[in-house]
Protein backbone atom coordinates (compact mmCIF):
# COMPACT_ATOMS: atom_id res chain seq x y z
CA UNK A 1 0.00 0.00 0.00
CA UNK A 2 1.82 3.32 -0.70
CA UNK A 3 2.39 5.79 2.43
CA UNK A 4 0.09 8.44 1.37
CA UNK A 5 -3.40 5.62 0.96
CA UNK A 6 -2.30 4.72 4.39
CA UNK A 7 -2.88 7.91 5.92
CA UNK A 8 -5.86 8.33 3.91
CA UNK A 9 -7.08 5.47 5.10
CA UNK A 10 -6.03 5.50 8.84
CA UNK A 11 -7.47 9.05 8.76
CA UNK A 12 -10.91 7.93 7.48
CA UNK A 13 -11.14 4.93 10.17
CA UNK A 14 -10.30 7.19 12.86
CA UNK A 15 -12.84 10.23 11.35
CA UNK A 16 -15.42 7.38 11.13
CA UNK A 17 -14.79 6.27 14.75
CA UNK A 18 -15.64 10.02 15.87
CA UNK A 19 -18.64 10.01 13.92
CA UNK A 20 -19.82 7.23 15.28
CA UNK A 21 -18.96 8.55 18.89
CA UNK A 22 -20.96 11.76 18.24
CA UNK A 23 -24.02 9.76 16.76
CA UNK A 24 -24.37 7.79 19.78
CA UNK A 25 -24.43 11.05 22.48
CA UNK A 26 -27.63 12.44 23.08
CA UNK A 27 -26.49 15.77 21.78
CA UNK A 28 -28.31 18.37 20.28
CA UNK A 29 -26.01 19.75 17.57
CA UNK A 30 -26.22 23.69 17.25
CA UNK A 31 -24.25 24.36 14.42
CA UNK A 32 -26.10 27.42 13.31
CA UNK A 33 -25.69 29.57 16.55
CA UNK A 34 -22.05 28.67 16.80
CA UNK A 35 -21.69 29.94 13.05
CA UNK A 36 -23.23 33.29 14.06
CA UNK A 37 -19.94 33.98 15.76
CA UNK A 38 -17.66 32.44 13.08
CA UNK A 39 -15.97 35.92 12.66
CA UNK A 40 -14.53 35.44 16.31
CA UNK A 41 -12.99 32.62 15.08
CA UNK A 42 -11.53 34.14 12.63
CA UNK A 43 -10.04 37.17 14.32
CA UNK A 44 -8.65 35.12 17.02
CA UNK A 45 -7.13 32.70 14.76
CA UNK A 46 -5.63 35.47 12.76
CA UNK A 47 -4.09 36.57 16.54
CA UNK A 48 -3.03 32.95 17.22
CA UNK A 49 -0.72 33.14 14.04
CA UNK A 50 0.37 37.04 14.54
CA UNK A 51 1.90 36.39 18.30
CA UNK A 52 3.01 32.99 17.14
CA UNK A 53 4.73 34.42 14.10
CA UNK A 54 6.34 37.11 16.68
CA UNK A 55 7.38 34.30 19.33
CA UNK A 56 8.93 32.63 16.84
CA UNK A 57 10.94 35.57 15.77
CA UNK A 58 11.80 36.36 19.42
CA UNK A 59 12.30 33.01 20.64
CA UNK A 60 15.07 32.08 18.16
CA UNK A 61 16.82 35.58 19.56
CA UNK A 62 16.63 34.43 22.76
CA UNK A 63 17.43 30.81 22.40
CA UNK A 64 20.49 31.51 20.05
CA UNK A 65 21.99 34.10 22.51
CA UNK A 66 21.29 31.55 25.57
CA UNK A 67 22.82 28.71 23.49
CA UNK A 68 25.62 31.11 23.01
CA UNK A 69 25.72 31.44 27.10
CA UNK A 70 25.32 28.13 27.68
CA UNK A 71 28.60 26.95 25.51
CA UNK A 72 30.75 29.74 26.98
CA UNK A 73 33.79 28.90 28.92
CA UNK A 74 33.26 31.91 31.89
CA UNK A 75 31.25 30.06 34.28
CA UNK A 76 29.12 32.60 35.39
CA UNK A 77 27.79 32.69 31.63
CA UNK A 78 26.98 29.54 31.46
CA UNK A 79 25.01 29.70 34.77
CA UNK A 80 22.88 32.40 33.71
CA UNK A 81 22.04 30.28 30.62
CA UNK A 82 21.48 27.09 32.54
CA UNK A 83 19.83 29.05 35.57
CA UNK A 84 17.36 29.98 32.73
CA UNK A 85 16.55 27.23 30.45
CA UNK A 86 16.18 24.60 33.82
CA UNK A 87 13.27 27.24 35.56
CA UNK A 88 11.70 27.84 32.25
CA UNK A 89 11.56 24.30 31.27
CA UNK A 90 10.79 23.03 34.89
CA UNK A 91 7.94 25.12 35.98
CA UNK A 92 4.62 25.38 34.05
CA UNK A 93 4.07 27.72 31.02
CA UNK A 94 0.53 29.02 33.10
CA UNK A 95 2.35 30.21 36.13
CA UNK A 96 5.47 31.76 34.08
CA UNK A 97 2.25 33.57 32.27
CA UNK A 98 0.51 34.47 35.53
CA UNK A 99 4.03 35.68 37.25
CA UNK A 100 5.01 37.35 33.70
CA UNK A 101 1.90 39.45 33.94
CA UNK A 102 0.76 40.54 37.25
CA UNK A 103 4.10 40.63 38.87
CA UNK A 104 7.23 41.37 36.23
CA UNK A 105 5.08 43.50 33.53
CA UNK A 106 3.56 45.11 36.25
CA UNK A 107 6.56 46.17 38.09
CA UNK A 108 8.49 47.09 35.19
CA UNK A 109 4.91 49.10 33.96
CA UNK A 110 4.32 47.38 30.86
CA UNK A 111 0.78 47.37 30.26
CA UNK A 112 0.32 45.91 26.76
CA UNK A 113 -0.92 42.53 27.26
CA UNK A 114 -0.13 41.17 23.87
CA UNK A 115 3.48 42.75 24.20
CA UNK A 116 3.33 40.85 27.72
CA UNK A 117 2.03 37.72 26.34
CA UNK A 118 4.46 37.06 23.18
CA UNK A 119 7.15 37.88 25.57
CA UNK A 120 6.64 35.62 27.97
CA UNK A 121 5.95 32.90 25.46
CA UNK A 122 9.52 33.31 23.71
CA UNK A 123 11.17 33.06 27.00
CA UNK A 124 9.46 29.87 27.02
CA UNK A 125 10.28 28.78 24.02
CA UNK A 126 13.94 30.52 23.54
CA UNK A 127 14.63 27.93 27.08
CA UNK A 128 14.06 24.73 24.31
CA UNK A 129 15.29 26.59 21.56
CA UNK A 130 18.43 27.10 23.14
CA UNK A 131 18.82 23.18 24.44
CA UNK A 132 18.09 22.73 20.60
CA UNK A 133 20.60 25.09 19.03
CA UNK A 134 23.25 24.49 21.92
CA UNK A 135 23.04 20.36 20.62
CA UNK A 136 23.46 21.59 16.98
CA UNK A 137 26.34 23.36 18.24
CA UNK A 138 28.13 20.39 20.12
CA UNK A 139 27.38 17.89 17.22
CA UNK A 140 29.76 19.45 14.71
CA UNK A 141 33.06 17.61 15.45
CA UNK A 142 36.09 19.87 16.97
CA UNK A 143 37.69 18.47 13.68
CA UNK A 144 35.95 20.75 11.65
CA UNK A 145 37.39 23.58 13.89
CA UNK A 146 40.82 22.32 13.43
CA UNK A 147 40.03 22.44 9.61
CA UNK A 148 39.13 25.85 9.71
CA UNK A 149 41.76 26.96 12.14
CA UNK A 150 44.20 25.32 9.68
CA UNK A 151 43.61 26.90 6.57
CA UNK A 152 43.27 30.35 8.55
CA UNK A 153 39.94 31.45 9.41
CA UNK A 154 39.44 33.45 11.60
CA UNK A 155 37.10 32.39 14.66
CA UNK A 156 34.28 34.29 12.99
CA UNK A 157 34.28 33.17 9.82
CA UNK A 158 35.07 29.89 11.50
CA UNK A 159 31.46 29.91 12.71
CA UNK A 160 30.19 32.05 9.80
CA UNK A 161 31.51 29.52 6.77
CA UNK A 162 31.95 26.27 8.57
CA UNK A 163 30.10 26.01 12.20
CA UNK A 164 26.22 27.94 11.26
CA UNK A 165 25.67 26.23 8.24
CA UNK A 166 26.51 22.59 9.43
CA UNK A 167 24.79 23.58 12.72
CA UNK A 168 21.49 25.35 11.02
CA UNK A 169 20.51 21.57 9.07
CA UNK A 170 20.94 20.04 11.78
CA UNK A 171 18.63 21.93 13.74
CA UNK A 172 15.86 23.28 11.51
CA UNK A 173 13.64 20.27 11.97
CA UNK A 174 13.62 20.49 15.57
CA UNK A 175 13.00 24.01 15.29
CA UNK A 176 9.94 23.16 13.25
CA UNK A 177 8.75 21.04 16.17
CA UNK A 178 9.54 23.24 18.30
CA UNK A 179 7.43 25.96 16.66
CA UNK A 180 4.05 23.47 16.19
CA UNK A 181 4.50 23.32 20.14
CA UNK A 182 4.96 26.86 19.99
CA UNK A 183 1.45 27.73 18.71
CA UNK A 184 -0.29 25.06 20.22
CA UNK A 185 1.27 27.19 23.87
CA UNK A 186 0.24 30.10 22.70
CA UNK A 187 -3.71 28.77 23.75
CA UNK A 188 -2.67 29.37 27.36
CA UNK A 189 -2.86 33.17 26.52
CA UNK A 190 -5.74 33.14 27.40
CA UNK A 191 -5.27 32.75 30.91
CA UNK A 192 -4.36 36.76 30.80
CA UNK A 193 -6.99 37.49 28.60
CA UNK A 194 -5.54 38.07 25.57
CA UNK A 195 -7.98 37.70 22.44
CA UNK A 196 -6.53 34.46 20.86
CA UNK A 197 -7.79 31.47 18.75
CA UNK A 198 -8.85 29.76 22.10
CA UNK A 199 -10.00 32.56 24.17
CA UNK A 200 -12.16 33.10 21.18
CA UNK A 201 -13.61 29.61 21.10
CA UNK A 202 -14.32 30.34 25.16
CA UNK A 203 -15.93 33.01 24.73
CA UNK A 204 -18.46 31.40 21.89
CA UNK A 205 -18.97 28.53 24.53
CA UNK A 206 -20.27 30.81 26.85
CA UNK A 207 -22.75 32.61 24.46
CA UNK A 208 -24.21 29.75 23.06
CA UNK A 209 -23.91 26.94 25.52
CA UNK A 210 -22.52 24.73 22.23
CA UNK A 211 -18.83 23.14 23.79
CA UNK A 212 -18.14 20.90 20.86
CA UNK A 213 -19.45 23.26 18.25
CA UNK A 214 -17.10 25.77 19.69
CA UNK A 215 -14.07 23.21 20.66
CA UNK A 216 -14.47 21.42 17.56
CA UNK A 217 -13.15 24.34 15.04
CA UNK A 218 -10.81 25.42 17.52
CA UNK A 219 -8.86 21.75 16.90
CA UNK A 220 -9.09 22.28 13.11
CA UNK A 221 -7.72 25.51 13.42
CA UNK A 222 -4.41 24.98 15.14
CA UNK A 223 -4.19 21.27 12.65
CA UNK A 224 -3.96 23.68 9.96
CA UNK A 225 -1.48 25.78 11.57
CA UNK A 226 0.33 22.87 12.73
CA UNK A 227 0.07 20.04 10.27
CA UNK A 228 1.77 21.56 7.39
CA UNK A 229 4.79 22.99 9.55
CA UNK A 230 4.69 19.06 10.70
CA UNK A 231 5.32 17.94 7.44
CA UNK A 232 7.96 20.66 6.47
CA UNK A 233 9.93 19.25 9.90
CA UNK A 234 9.82 15.54 8.45
CA UNK A 235 10.97 16.72 5.11
CA UNK A 236 13.51 19.01 6.38
CA UNK A 237 14.65 15.59 8.32
CA UNK A 238 15.15 13.29 5.08
CA UNK A 239 16.92 16.73 3.15
CA UNK A 240 19.74 17.30 5.83
CA UNK A 241 21.15 13.72 5.78
CA UNK A 242 24.99 14.46 4.98
CA UNK A 243 27.64 12.71 6.49
CA UNK A 244 31.28 13.45 7.05
CA UNK B 1 63.53 23.65 5.43
CA UNK B 2 65.72 24.15 8.04
CA UNK B 3 63.90 23.14 11.28
CA UNK B 4 65.37 23.35 14.71
CA UNK B 5 63.38 22.12 17.68
CA UNK B 6 64.48 23.38 21.30
CA UNK B 7 63.57 22.12 24.54
CA UNK B 8 59.53 21.85 23.71
CA UNK B 9 57.13 20.76 26.19
CA UNK B 10 53.47 20.40 25.96
CA UNK B 11 51.22 19.52 28.90
CA UNK B 12 47.50 19.09 28.53
CA UNK B 13 45.49 19.19 32.42
CA UNK B 14 48.78 18.05 34.46
CA UNK B 15 49.83 15.19 31.67
CA UNK B 16 52.42 15.38 29.65
CA UNK B 17 52.93 14.90 26.50
CA UNK B 18 56.27 16.27 24.78
CA UNK B 19 58.86 16.24 27.61
CA UNK B 20 61.69 18.51 26.42
CA UNK B 21 61.93 17.22 22.58
CA UNK B 22 64.47 18.56 20.84
CA UNK B 23 66.27 17.65 17.34
CA UNK B 24 67.34 19.53 14.49
CA UNK B 25 67.50 19.08 10.79
CA UNK B 26 69.76 19.73 7.95
CA UNK B 27 68.60 22.04 4.60
CA UNK B 28 65.99 19.12 3.12
CA UNK B 29 62.59 19.24 1.58
CA UNK B 30 61.06 16.22 3.29
CA UNK B 31 60.93 15.43 7.03
CA UNK B 32 58.68 12.23 8.28
CA UNK B 33 57.67 11.02 11.79
CA UNK B 34 57.85 8.10 13.10
CA UNK B 35 57.40 6.44 16.15
CA UNK B 36 54.82 4.28 18.66
CA UNK B 37 50.90 5.38 19.24
CA UNK B 38 50.78 7.89 21.94
CA UNK B 39 54.43 8.90 21.75
CA UNK B 40 53.70 12.89 20.85
CA UNK B 41 54.10 12.88 17.10
CA UNK B 42 50.68 14.33 16.14
CA UNK B 43 51.56 16.98 19.13
CA UNK B 44 54.56 17.76 17.36
CA UNK B 45 53.30 18.05 14.05
CA UNK B 46 50.25 20.10 15.79
CA UNK B 47 52.59 22.49 17.11
CA UNK B 48 54.62 22.75 14.17
CA UNK B 49 51.71 23.61 12.15
CA UNK B 50 50.96 26.58 14.34
CA UNK B 51 47.69 25.11 16.09
CA UNK B 52 48.87 24.38 19.37
CA UNK B 53 51.30 26.57 21.44
CA UNK B 54 53.54 24.69 23.77
CA UNK B 55 53.81 24.94 27.09
CA UNK B 56 57.88 25.60 26.46
CA UNK B 57 60.03 25.65 24.19
CA UNK B 58 60.52 26.67 21.00
CA UNK B 59 60.46 26.12 17.36
CA UNK B 60 62.12 27.78 13.91
CA UNK B 61 61.75 27.01 10.31
CA UNK B 62 64.91 28.49 8.63
CA UNK B 63 65.82 30.49 11.40
CA UNK B 64 62.32 32.23 11.84
CA UNK B 65 60.91 30.99 15.39
CA UNK B 66 56.76 30.46 15.39
CA UNK B 67 55.07 33.22 16.91
CA UNK B 68 53.33 32.48 20.30
CA UNK B 69 50.10 34.30 20.16
CA UNK B 70 46.88 33.47 18.22
CA UNK B 71 47.03 36.52 15.62
CA UNK B 72 50.74 35.55 14.61
CA UNK B 73 49.89 31.55 14.62
CA UNK B 74 46.88 32.73 11.82
CA UNK B 75 49.05 34.56 9.61
CA UNK B 76 51.80 31.36 9.83
CA UNK B 77 48.89 29.27 9.45
CA UNK B 78 48.07 31.00 6.46
CA UNK B 79 51.32 30.22 4.90
CA UNK B 80 51.58 26.77 5.07
CA UNK B 81 48.45 23.65 4.56
CA UNK B 82 47.93 21.08 7.30
CA UNK B 83 46.20 17.57 6.58
CA UNK B 84 44.64 15.40 9.00
CA UNK B 85 44.09 11.83 9.15
CA UNK B 86 40.47 12.08 8.79
CA UNK B 87 37.77 14.56 8.43
CA UNK B 88 39.30 17.20 7.04
CA UNK B 89 36.43 18.23 4.68
CA UNK B 90 33.80 20.08 5.04
CA UNK B 91 30.38 18.06 4.79
CA UNK B 92 28.51 20.55 3.59
CA UNK B 93 30.16 22.02 0.53
CA UNK B 94 30.80 20.38 -2.48
CA UNK B 95 34.83 19.38 -3.44
CA UNK B 96 35.15 22.29 -5.33
CA UNK B 97 33.83 24.59 -2.93
CA UNK B 98 36.37 23.05 -0.41
CA UNK B 99 38.89 24.09 -2.28
CA UNK B 100 37.60 27.66 -2.99
CA UNK B 101 36.80 28.81 0.53
CA UNK B 102 40.40 29.27 1.46
CA UNK B 103 41.71 31.21 -1.51
CA UNK B 104 38.58 33.13 -1.54
CA UNK B 105 37.66 33.89 1.87
CA UNK B 106 41.74 33.84 3.50
CA UNK B 107 43.39 34.65 0.54
CA UNK B 108 41.09 37.28 -1.02
CA UNK B 109 41.30 35.86 -4.55
CA UNK B 110 37.96 36.76 -6.57
CA UNK B 111 35.77 33.22 -7.06
CA UNK B 112 36.96 33.52 -10.71
CA UNK B 113 40.06 33.87 -10.04
CA UNK B 114 40.22 30.54 -7.56
CA UNK B 115 38.30 28.52 -9.80
CA UNK B 116 40.95 29.05 -12.26
CA UNK B 117 43.53 28.06 -9.77
CA UNK B 118 42.08 25.08 -9.22
CA UNK B 119 41.21 23.67 -12.22
CA UNK B 120 44.63 22.25 -13.64
CA UNK B 121 45.17 20.93 -9.90
CA UNK B 122 42.24 18.74 -10.19
CA UNK B 123 42.69 17.41 -13.61
CA UNK B 124 46.03 16.65 -12.97
CA UNK B 125 45.16 14.22 -9.87
CA UNK B 126 41.81 12.79 -11.90
CA UNK B 127 39.77 14.71 -9.40
CA UNK B 128 37.58 17.15 -11.89
CA UNK B 129 34.84 14.77 -12.57
CA UNK B 130 34.50 14.81 -9.08
CA UNK B 131 34.49 18.82 -8.35
CA UNK B 132 31.14 18.93 -7.71
CA UNK B 133 30.62 16.15 -5.33
CA UNK B 134 29.95 16.48 -1.77
CA UNK B 135 32.28 14.66 0.30
CA UNK B 136 29.34 11.98 1.24
CA UNK B 137 29.85 10.87 -2.06
CA UNK B 138 33.55 11.09 -2.30
CA UNK B 139 35.50 7.52 -1.66
CA UNK B 140 38.29 8.08 0.96
CA UNK B 141 41.16 8.21 -0.49
CA UNK B 142 39.35 10.87 -3.02
CA UNK B 143 38.16 12.88 0.41
CA UNK B 144 41.87 12.76 1.27
CA UNK B 145 43.48 13.57 -2.39
CA UNK B 146 40.91 17.02 -2.56
CA UNK B 147 42.00 17.58 1.48
CA UNK B 148 45.61 17.37 0.42
CA UNK B 149 44.97 19.55 -2.80
CA UNK B 150 42.87 21.78 -0.42
CA UNK B 151 46.35 22.58 1.36
CA UNK B 152 48.26 23.06 -1.75
CA UNK B 153 46.02 25.31 -3.99
CA UNK B 154 46.77 28.44 -1.45
CA UNK B 155 50.54 27.93 -2.45
CA UNK B 156 51.72 26.92 0.88
CA UNK B 157 55.63 26.87 1.94
CA UNK B 158 55.29 23.49 3.32
CA UNK B 159 52.49 20.97 4.48
CA UNK B 160 52.13 19.02 7.27
CA UNK B 161 50.50 15.71 6.87
CA UNK B 162 49.29 13.88 10.37
CA UNK B 163 48.78 9.99 9.04
CA UNK B 164 47.09 11.03 5.78
CA UNK B 165 46.71 7.41 5.08
CA UNK B 166 45.75 5.79 7.84
CA UNK B 167 41.97 5.84 8.07
CA UNK B 168 41.94 4.48 4.33
CA UNK B 169 41.79 0.91 3.21
CA UNK B 170 45.00 -0.19 1.50
CA UNK B 171 43.70 0.50 -2.15
CA UNK B 172 43.42 4.32 -1.69
CA UNK B 173 46.35 4.23 0.65
CA UNK B 174 47.76 3.79 -1.96
CA UNK B 175 46.43 6.55 -4.66
CA UNK B 176 47.65 9.23 -1.59
CA UNK B 177 50.53 7.48 -1.21
CA UNK B 178 51.31 8.48 -4.92
CA UNK B 179 50.29 11.84 -4.64
CA UNK B 180 52.58 12.61 -1.93
CA UNK B 181 55.27 11.02 -3.77
CA UNK B 182 54.75 13.04 -7.17
CA UNK B 183 54.47 16.32 -4.56
CA UNK B 184 57.72 15.39 -3.33
CA UNK B 185 59.17 14.65 -7.18
CA UNK B 186 58.25 18.36 -7.39
CA UNK B 187 60.28 19.73 -4.66
CA UNK B 188 57.16 20.07 -2.41
CA UNK B 189 58.07 20.73 0.94
CA UNK B 190 56.42 18.61 4.03
CA UNK B 191 56.15 17.44 7.38
CA UNK B 192 54.35 13.57 7.44
CA UNK B 193 53.73 11.44 10.29
CA UNK B 194 52.92 8.00 9.23
CA UNK B 195 52.95 4.56 10.27
CA UNK B 196 54.11 3.35 6.67
CA UNK B 197 57.58 2.32 7.46
CA UNK B 198 58.42 1.59 3.72
CA UNK B 199 56.99 4.68 2.47
CA UNK B 200 59.11 6.86 4.97
CA UNK B 201 62.37 5.44 4.15
CA UNK B 202 61.51 6.00 0.58
CA UNK B 203 60.36 9.38 1.33
CA UNK B 204 62.20 10.81 3.88
CA UNK B 205 64.91 13.50 3.43
CA UNK B 206 65.45 12.99 7.31
CA UNK B 207 63.45 10.71 10.05
CA UNK B 208 62.61 12.03 13.73
CA UNK B 209 61.84 9.06 15.69
CA UNK B 210 59.23 10.43 18.16
CA UNK B 211 58.65 7.89 21.58
CA UNK B 212 58.21 8.92 24.85
CA UNK B 213 57.77 12.36 24.39
CA UNK B 214 61.12 12.84 23.06
CA UNK B 215 63.33 12.40 19.76
CA UNK B 216 64.80 9.30 20.57
CA UNK B 217 66.77 9.68 17.12
CA UNK B 218 66.88 11.34 14.18
CA UNK B 219 68.46 11.78 10.63
CA UNK B 220 68.89 10.75 7.12
CA UNK B 221 66.43 7.80 6.83
CA UNK B 222 69.07 5.06 5.81
CA UNK B 223 70.88 5.50 9.05
CA UNK B 224 68.07 5.09 11.32
CA UNK B 225 66.49 2.44 9.64
CA UNK B 226 69.18 0.60 9.24
CA UNK B 227 71.77 1.75 11.70
CA UNK B 228 70.48 3.07 14.38
CA UNK B 229 71.46 1.31 17.68
CA UNK B 230 69.03 3.21 20.26
CA UNK B 231 67.38 0.01 21.61
CA UNK B 232 63.89 1.63 21.90
CA UNK B 233 64.36 2.13 18.34
CA UNK B 234 65.31 -0.89 17.14
CA UNK B 235 62.61 -2.52 19.33
CA UNK B 236 59.86 -0.81 17.81
CA UNK B 237 61.42 -0.84 14.52
CA UNK B 238 62.02 -4.75 14.33
CA UNK B 239 58.56 -5.20 15.60
CA UNK B 240 57.11 -3.26 12.79
CA UNK B 241 59.30 -4.30 9.78
CA UNK B 242 58.56 -7.92 10.07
Amino acid sequence: MPRWLAHVVVVAVFAALVAAACARVEYAWNWAGVWEYRQKFVQGWLTTVGISLAALVVSTLVGGVTALCLASRRPLVEACGRVYVELIRGTPLLVQLLIGFYVVASAVGLENRYVVGVLVLSMFSGAYMAEIFRGGLAAIPRTQRDSARAIGLTPWQTLRLVILPQALRLVLPPVAGQLVSLIKDSSLLSVIAISEFTLNAQEVNAFTYSTLESYLPLAVGYLVLTLPLSALARWLEGRVRFEA
Amino acid sequence: MKLVVADLVQRFDGATVLDGLSFATGDIQALVLVGPSGGGKTTLLRILAGLDVPTAGSVAFDGIPLPRDEVGLRAYRKTVGTVFQAYNLFPHLSALDNLLLPLVHVHGLSPAAARDRVRKPLERFQLAAHAHKRPAELSGGQKQRIAILRALVVHPRRLFLDEPTSALDPEMRGEVLAMIRELKDEGVEFVLVTHEMAFARRIADEVAFVGDGRVLAAGPAAEIFDRCDAPRVRDFLSRILI
